[in-house]
């Protein structure tokens, strides 16, 4: 039988309850938002190409995002989420990883997929359900997913995502190819069962993974004052072992260097980080949500003063790594870009009637088989009644 | 009044809250806002935080709170955001507030739960956000299961559910939320649960359903009758437990029975109806019984009009079960 720290515990007879404020985690910070460096930090070590690869598509995605919310009001796509004001942290976060790593989003996290070179033909294919869309058009607009690319394809329920990147990653470690695994997750996910079942199966299985929990105040209306109580979820890495940091999330240098140091450690140690990106949730929750019915216009706007493409852009303008005009060149002409690969994926038809009962199982079952077939004959018969599909098998 | 079925359901809590003040209704934005759907606007504003609020994002805690909670003695009536998110919570809901009595001998029981949860497709939500997950409910001994098909029915299946000594799953058909509207008496009222309610009368095969496939049956008995076919429509209403006397009485006079869910086929609640009534009225039966559901596939997006168990397959169902 194990003591369980019975024997290794200093003794006291000095009562005291041990407080969320023994564990008050600072936020790492290297950039102020006027573009200059701050806290002291040498941003010497961060390299031309990598910054503007972080800012390029930290770009792309804002651009995207802006371009698909207006494509859903006008009812073009049914559905979209944008990352607007947090795009730093899922773009420079990917940055700092090998583009073989792999990557675990929950849906706010299009730009660490646009790093990896997603393109906007992709992105649109997905979001118009077309027969390209590589998930075939069987889930909702924003659930991604590229192997290629090794971006997991997301699922809506939250949070399951977390315990199945410590077993990728305990599989990433076995395999012995010197690969992470990162998952991302809100702070409200963080509250579901399964992200304290995944922060203890990574320590005490010692995972390759690194948690990414993007904090952006808001689950839906919910914010983050009655989500958890204490010191953010930071306090929960340290509770369960894990090494943690706590970043600031619209610090794309922070959040870069933080994560670069978290893959080092875990792959040097083989264990877990867990790194808290701070930062705010400037749009909606998504399309269906109407947040004026649970928060201050005023509120909003203080938060665009934080806004990490702005942040970022100053310090390559005071670098002369990017100008005025390549950033005017490059907004114009991913803006076109975007409105060219929405005209032709809307274009593009939807997926085969008999993409619906494949990857069920991996191949059909005779039952299966013989549902799809009184489909058919169903649809033969009123045809005009199912145009998606009429003609079309 | 004339309501929809997210306000019946709102007046229904209200009302409620009102008349038990031991009731606490609470879930992922229940507070200020709500709930996503806003079935439960204003109830914070009128009861007060400690009575309505949002919980932390965690269907297991809400449940595994809701049960203690009712076990206390509390009237606890917990909102599951999408029945697509209940899952989490089938250990807290099948093995806890199921067998809360059974295992403790009657010492204590959780029969002031009450779990609301919007469920269904049509609404292009694709896998996650349009599951019927009815069945693996019903087959949980001590739980009752029930879903409404209007705002009238809502409201008085509710109010009942809440005030049932008995853990009530309470599946809202979200994609009538709002197309659903009625007549609604202002006060209160309860309809009894465990019994399923005849529609419509007709001669030449019965049709059975709830909640939203409601409409679709009713729908296809008009299309049946002008062919000249006399429709019966049953709408079960209750699950666990289910009125299978009201349904076996019709199917022995009609001599036919069409059932539709939008659940998958396999193993869906379907299946249990047809079993009963081949096992009770075989000698009665003029055709087999048939089924109209959903494909044995996850719910799909794009092809969610092909997929769905509409007017149109239950019409021909309707003809084959006649012309057999
Ligand atoms: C298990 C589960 N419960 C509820 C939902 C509904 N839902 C979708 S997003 C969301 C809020 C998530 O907030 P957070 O994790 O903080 O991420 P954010 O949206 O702020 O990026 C909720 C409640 C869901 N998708 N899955």
């Amino acid at each position: 039988m194990t003591e369980a720290g019975y024997t290794t515990a200093a003794r006291t007879s000095e009562f005291a309850f041990v407080a969320q404020e023994s564990l008050a985690i600072p936020m790492f910070s290297v950039l102020a938002q006027d573009g200059t460096a701050c806290c002291g930090a040498d941003l010497s070590v961060v390299e031309q190409t990598v910054a503007l690869r972080i800012y390029q598509a930290m770009l792309f995605t804002r651009v995207l995002d802006e371009r698909m919310v207006a494509a859903q009001r006008q009812g073009r796509i049914s559905f979209y989420l944008t990352s607007t004001g947090e795009e730093a942290a899922s773009v420079a976060s990917a940055a700092a990883l090998s583009d073989q790593d792999m990557l675990m989003a929950q849906y706010r996290e299009q730009g660490a997929l646009a790093l990896r070179g997603f393109s906007s033909e992709q992105f649109m294919n997905q979001l118009f359900s077309n027969e390209l869309d590589l998930g075939k058009g069987r889930q909702m607009p924003v659930h991604y997913g590229c192997k290629a690319l090794h971006y997991m394809t997301v699922s809506s329920p939250l949070a399951t995502q977390i315990p199945q990147a410590v077993g990728y990653a305990y599989g990433q470690k076995l395999a012995a190819g010197e690969h992470v695994t990162l998952c991302y997750f809100g702070e409200g996910a963080a509250s579901e069962g399964d992200f304290h079942a995944a922060l203890n199966f990574a320590a005490v299985l010692r995972a390759p993974v690194i948690f990414f929990c993007r904090n952006n105040g808001y689950a839906i209306s919910t914010p983050a004052e009655e989500q958890y109580a204490g010191d953010g979820i930071a306090a929960r890495g340290v509770g369960y072992g894990l090494q943690t940091i706590r970043v600031d999330g619209n610090d794309a240098l922070a959040v870069y260097l933080a994560t670069q140091k978290a893959r080092a450690y875990a792959i040097e140690h083989c264990a877990p980080v867990l790194i808290e990106a701070m930062s705010y949730r400037l749009g909606a929750h998504s399309t269906s949500d109407d947040p004026s019915g649970y928060r201050s216009k005023d509120e909003e706007q203080k938060w665009r003063e934080y806004d990490p493409l702005v942040r970022l852009r100053a310090w390559l303008y005071r670098q002369q790594w990017w100008s005025e005009a390549e950033d005017k060149a490059l907004d114009e002409s991913l803006r076109a870009e975007m409105l060219a690969a929405m005209k032709v994926a809307e274009k593009i038809p939807k997926p085969k009637l008999r993409e619906l009962v494949t990857d069920v199982y991996d191949t059909p079952s005779v039952e299966l088989r013989r549902q799809q077939e009184d489909l058919e004959q169903h649809l033969k018969r009123y045809p005009e009644h199912y145009p998606r599909t009429a003609g079309r098998a | 009044m004339q309501m929809n079925l997210l306000q019946a359901v709102n007046n229904a809590l209200d009302l409620a809250m009102a008349s038990q003040s031991k009731m606490i209704c609470f879930g992922e934005d229940v507070g200020h806002f709500g709930g996503v759907f806003r079935a439960t606007s204003g109830l914070q504003e009128k009861y007060g935080r400690e009575r309505c609020f949002n919980t932390p994002l965690c269907e297991q805690g809400i449940i595994g709170f809701a049960n203690g909670l009712a076990a206390q003695g509390s009237v606890a009536v917990a909102e599951i955001q999408f029945g697509d998110y209940i899952f989490p919570a089938f250990d807290q809901i099948v093995n806890e507030s199921a067998k809360f009595r059974y295992r403790s001998g009657n010492e204590f029981n959780v029969g002031g739960l009450t779990i609301r949860t919007p469920y269904g497709g049509g609404i292009a939500g694709g896998l996650y956000h349009s599951q019927s997950p009815e069945a693996y409910f019903t087959h949980t001994p001590g739980l009752k299961v029930v879903v409404p098909r209007n705002p009238y029915q809502a409201k008085g299946l509710l109010l009942a559910a809440i005030r049932d000594p008995n853990p009530v799953l309470f599946l809202e058909p979200k994609r009538i939320y709002r197309a659903s509207v009625g007549e609604v008496p202002e006060g209160d009222y309860e309809l009894p649960l465990g019994k399923a309610e005849l529609v419509r009368e007709g001669s030449d095969v019965t049709l059975l359903a709830w909640g939203a496939q409601m409409e679709a049956i009713e729908k296809a008995a008009e299309l049946a009758q002008a062919e000249g076919i006399s429709c019966e429509i049953i709408d079960l209403r209750s699950l666990q437990p289910w009125d299978a006397d009201t349904v076996c009485d019709s199917v022995i006079k009609t001599g036919r029975l069409v059932v539709n869910h939008e659940a998958p086929r396999t193993s869906g609640f379907g299946a249990e109806i047809v079993a009963t009534v081949q096992e009770r009225c075989f000698l009665h039966l003029e055709s087999p019984i048939t089924r109209v559901t959903g494909l044995d596939t996850p719910f799909p997006l794009v092809h969610e009009a092909e997929y769905m168990p509409d007017h149109l397959k239950t019409f021909e169902a309707i003809k084959q079960a006649v012309r057999f």
